[in-house]
């Protein structure tokens, strides 16, 4: 339209004006934008920035290496070992398919873990790494690092793992690890964030599991940045964990390897405490497992095998097995009643080869008895009847104090699994525990270590030290930790009448030394390593009358588990005692039969820290004992298993 | 007062008109524009492609298509304004039938070189039509119920499509551009108050209906509309967004955490860190000041914007002038307050800086037309 001059100034004042209250309404809306941007960004700045890092900033922990357990040599003898993986990225792939079945033309990889990683990559962000498979040799990481460019999204990756180099023949003392359970989370208060880590692995068993605590070291921390999907960016900081302390035994692996080959084929016990601090130089127990299957999560096929096993080979016989202790234990009834004074040394019993006990005929084991007999041939031949007098003379209480004394019916505190207590009966024992009253017969019983008298072959070894000793000699298995010495075990004196200790030394030493003692048979001819011991059989059956009317039946004629445990206890040398020695072998017969040629090749083992000459056996055994020596030493591989190390 | 009715001697003529063209706002849009490169070449985590360099290249073309359509004198724009508003209409039916559906909603057209977003060039034909209605509608009409009735329907015919697209962000620029320019042109302040208590009443009696017998809405469509308004009702779909944009932003503080240095945005917890959210980045990444800078520059473009159009007697260049300044200022204030938290997030761009094609062609192509303005105006 046409308009006039005065309709342009009136439409131009018109918009002018409401052009200034539209301005006026945009300089509030700026305003407002700008007092939020400042409340956000200036009053709320450090809220909001710290949530920016929450956001962005992972914590990861860092596992710390396991402390490395070594032998009194400094052997490793559980240690942590390289534990090659490979994983896959699977958006680096590109075809997954085509990768992975170019992976498995140059390593060998199990289907089963091929199909389970393939199904884990689908269920994945892409970019998340996944194990295809683990354990792998040198040889295959070369391989695949050499065909990398082949082989995109493939990597190799090292981890640590445990490992028993030595194998089953320290499994008995080291236990082994396995990753951590709801169940040990449920079982132990411990707030250490690492057992949050899923598969970390903790000590489950022996000395993994008691000294835990100084192994596992602490967890480091890291830092990554991560972007909003969860892909780590970069590393931000690193904390590195505090590695476990390492810790070393006072076991001598080599030792051990030998005993727990020597031990081969039976279901025994053997333990070697060195006198000296009361070290534990060998703890075997036959027979052993092979701790690397647990380490590796056992298959249901070798724990079933172990687990039915009548050999019982997860059992450590020499601290969790307690056994009646039979004639081993005479030193004990013998010890009670000479410190009593009810009986000396010179004093003679009459053994017509029983004793009448209120109505009750005790048999000795020698059918025709063995005449008046004393203290130093009642031990040498091993009578009982002479016991069976004696202890009733002395009482129960006063043999099961002398045995504490002794290191029976007490658990040694011993950084292993379950170990046990063992039994000195006592009349306050019967009524209280099994609410009987305690009679005559059971005193008989006891004094020749049979009837409620349990020990295992670890007491049997410290009571047979401190014996040797005169000390009360203390069994120690950890020597450092951390480079800082455990305490001696050395122990104070018992302060026993020492003559008499003397007379009963002297009577250990004809066990083994006389034409007439019970281990004859088993003496060392070397006069500087001259041995002294004590046979013990006990017996895991009743014999009725009938049987033994009908004469005893031989212990090769019985099943297995019913046959008697034979025992031997020894120290060596007999001047200057360096070792004490036990020897169990369930339902293994006699205890100078079956026993005690054990504990002599065991002591010479040790007194010559390594094969000894033949000429320490007597001449009618050495081509036996060179076989012997020869199917051993064929066993154990001079230094230490696996690894190679000296 | 028609073009003939120009005092043609004294408005320029050929290239002298270059150096009469409103040079601030041409500065200006450039520094806007170039914050926004730095923004885009950050997010890309330090590199020009995939989003910087085209933007560079659209944004120099759509300079040289302002400048061209400055030079053209503003009576031919004028009366152009009904065919292009017509043209767009006709776009924005085809769109519904043709276009494709790309992110965000909105529909476009494949034209080769570029995808057309009808919407977006509505939001100007819509200002232009509006103020040649303006022009060409006697002062004492304006305010009668009849000739309001007529531009109400302009402005609401487009509004229901780009509604139907479904794109609200553009619906409320063109409901808030139209009301601007009829507000301007000098329409009756009851009108006004009366839209503004009748919607406010309609907003009430819905909410206010809920969980009673005559519930004007369903159960589903209210949860919606409880999301709409507060997203921290849903913290993994629309919360999650706006919650994290609050966060990249709070964080930058004062200073910001350096060019390139933001985390948010780097490690892709920002959504669409390169378009909507591309403000986010910069608070987070130039802090209090870089966010008050850039609100102070575009403020300065609509102040210029407004000089001109207030010294402009020509009724139709100072209502379209203004018209896309209100435009202009509806989109940066909308996009800052959706990314601060203090609006529900609808979908507007941050003009300039946000990457898009279209939306950045058509807002240089506006510009353009308020060059023409400028330079044709009345002496």
């Amino acid at each position: 339209m046409k308009r006039t001059a005065k309709d342009i100034i009136e439409s131009s004042r018109m918009i002018s004006r409401r052009a200034l209250v539209i301005g006026a309404a945009q300089m509030g809306i700026v305003g407002a934008l700008g007092l939020r941007l400042r409340s956000m960004q200036v009053e709320q700045a450090d809220q909001y920035r710290l949530l920016a890092e929450e956001n962005r900033i992972n914590m990861r922990l860092l596992p710390p290496a396991r402390g490395v357990i070594f032998d009194r040599n400094g052997i490793a003898i559980a240690e942590n070992e390289q534990n090659y993986r490979v994983v896959m990225v699977r958006e680096d792939a590109g075809d997954v398919g085509e990768v992975l079945a170019r992976l498995t033309e140059i390593v060998d990889i199990d289907p089963a873990d091929l199909t389970r990683a393939m199904e884990e990559m689908q269920r994945r962000s892409p970019f998340v790494p996944v194990t295809i498979a683990e354990r792998l040799s040198w040889e295959d990481v070369a391989r695949i690092n050499l065909n990398t460019p082949a082989l995109p999204g493939i990597s190799a990756e090292v981890g640590l793992s445990r490992v028993y180099p030595w194998g089953a023949d320290v499994a008995h003392v080291v236990g082994y690890v396995g990753p951590v359970s709801d169940y040990d989370l449920s079982r132990i208060d411990d707030q250490d964030p690492l057992l949050q880590i899923p598969k970390f692995q903790i000590g489950k068993n022996g000395a993994e599991n008691k000294l835990e605590h100084a192994l596992r070291g602490s967890a480091g921390t890291r830092r990554i940045e991560v972007n909003a999907v969860g892909r780590v960016m970069r590393e931000l900081d690193r904390q590195e964990g505090i590695p476990g302390k390492d810790v070393q035994l006072t076991i001598d692996s080599r030792l051990q390897s030998y005993v727990q080959a020597r031990l081969d084929g039976e279901s025994a016990a053997a333990v070697l405490i060195d006198l000296e601090h009361g070290d534990l130089r060998a703890i075997a127990s036959a027979p052993a497992f092979d701790p690397n299957l647990f380490v590796r999560g056992i298959s249901v096929r070798d724990w079933t095998d172990l687990n039915q096993n009548k050999y019982r080979p997860l059992a450590a016989k020499a601290v969790q097995g307690t056994y009646p202790p039979g004639s081993t234990f005479k030193m004990m009834t013998a010890l009670a009643a000479l410190e009593d004074g009810v009986i000396s040394p010179e004093d003679t019993v009459y053994c017509p080869g029983y004793t009448d006990v209120s109505g009750i005929r005790f048999h000795c084991w020698k059918r025709g008895g063995h005449g008046n007999i004393n203290l130093h041939e009642s031990l040498k031949q091993s009578c009982d009847c002479y016991y069976y007098e004696i202890a009733q003379r002395v009482g129960i209480d006063k043999m099961a104090a002398m045995s504490r004394k002794f290191g029976l019916g007490v658990r040694h505190d011993l950084p292993l699994s379950a170990v046990a207590e063992g039994l000195a009966p006592d009349r306050n024992w019967k009524s209280s525990v099994r609410g009987e009253n305690w009679r005559i017969g059971d005193t008989v019983n006891a004094s020749i270590g049979q009837g409620y008298v349990l020990t295992s072959p670890l007491q049997l070894a410290v009571m047979t030290a401190r014996i040797a000793t005169g000390r009360e000699i203390t069994p120690r298995l950890v020597r450092l930790i951390d480079g800082v010495a455990q305490p001696s075990g050395m122990g104070e004196s018992l302060g026993l009448n020492e003559n008499l200790m003397r007379r009963i030394r002297a009577s250990m030493d004809d066990v083994c030394n006389d034409r007439r003692g019970t281990a004859y048979g088993s003496r060392i001819l070397k006069e500087e390593y001259k041995m002294a011991g004590k046979t013990g059989t006990s017996q895991v059956r009743r014999i009725t009358p009938e049987e033994r009317a009908a004469g005893v039946t031989r212990n090769e004629d019985l099943p297995w588990e019913r046959r008697d445990h034979a025992l031997f206890v020894s120290f060596a040398p007999f001047d200057k005692p360096r070792y004490a020695l036990s020897v169990v072998v369930e339902h293994g017969g006699g205890g100078s039969a079956a026993a005690a040629p054990i504990a002599r090749d065991i002591m010479l083992q040790a007194l010559y820290g390594g094969p000894p000459p033949l000429d320490a056996y007597p001449a009618a055994v050495r081509e036996r004992i060179a076989a012997q020596q020869e199917r051993i030493n064929a066993r154990i591989p001079p230094g230490s298993k696996g690894l190679g190390r000296a | 007062m028609t073009y003939l009715a120009y005092n043609t001697k004294f408005v320029p003529t050929g290239f002298r008109k270059l150096f009469y063209l409103n040079w601030p706002v041409i500065l200006l849009l450039t520094a806007v524009a170039s914050a926004g490169f730095l923004m885009l070449y950050s997010v890309a985590g330090g590199s020009a492609t995939p989003w910087m360099e085209p933007q560079m290249k659209r944004f120099a073309a759509g300079m040289v298509l302002m400048v061209g359509i400055g030079m053209v004198p503003i009576w031919f724009w004028r009366n152009m304004a009904g065919v292009a508003f017509g043209i767009s209409l006709l776009l924005l039916v085809a769109v519904e039938f043709f276009g494709s559906v790309g992110m965000g909603a909105q529909r476009w057209i494949d034209l080769g070189f570029m995808r057309l977003q009808p919407s977006e060039l509505t939001k100007i034909t819509l200002v232009m039509f509006l103020a040649a209605y303006y022009d060409w509608l006697p002062n004492d009409r304006v305010s009668r119920p009849l000739w309001v009735l007529l531009p109400v329907l302009f402005i609401l015919t487009p509004t229901a499509l780009v509604i139907m697209q479904p794109d609200l962000g553009t619906a409320i620029l063109l409901l808030a551009g139209g009301g601007a320019i009829m507000f301007l042109a000098g329409v009756h302040w009851a009108y006004f108050a009366t839209v503004i208590a009748g919607g406010i009443g309609a907003i009430v009696a819905v909410m206010q209906s809920r969980g009673t017998d005559w519930q004007l809405l369903k159960e589903y469509q209210y949860r919606r509309i409880d999301t709409f308004l507060d997203p921290s009702n849903d913290p993994l779909g629309a919360g999650y967004h706006i919650t994290q944009a609050k966060i990249a932003l709070g964080s930058g503080g004062w200073t910001g955490r350096g060019f390139m240095q933001g985390t948010q945005s780097r490690l892709n917890f920002l959504p669409e860190k390169h378009t909507d959210f591309i403000f986010t980045t910069l608070a987070e990444e130039f802090g209090f000041v870089g966010a008050i800078t850039l609100l102070v520059l575009y403020l300065l473009i609509v102040v210029f914007c407004v000089v001109s159009a207030i010294n402009n007697r020509d009724r139709f260049a100072s209502l379209l002038t203004l018209g896309i300044a209100v435009t202009f200022f509806l989109f940066f204030a909308v996009n800052m307050a959706m990314v601060t938290g203090l609006a529900p997030v609808v979908g507007v761009p941050l003009p300039l800086v946000s990457y898009g094609g279209s939306a950045m062609l058509v807002l240089l192509v506006a510009f353009g037309l308020v060059q023409s303005a400028h330079v044709h105006r009345p002496r």
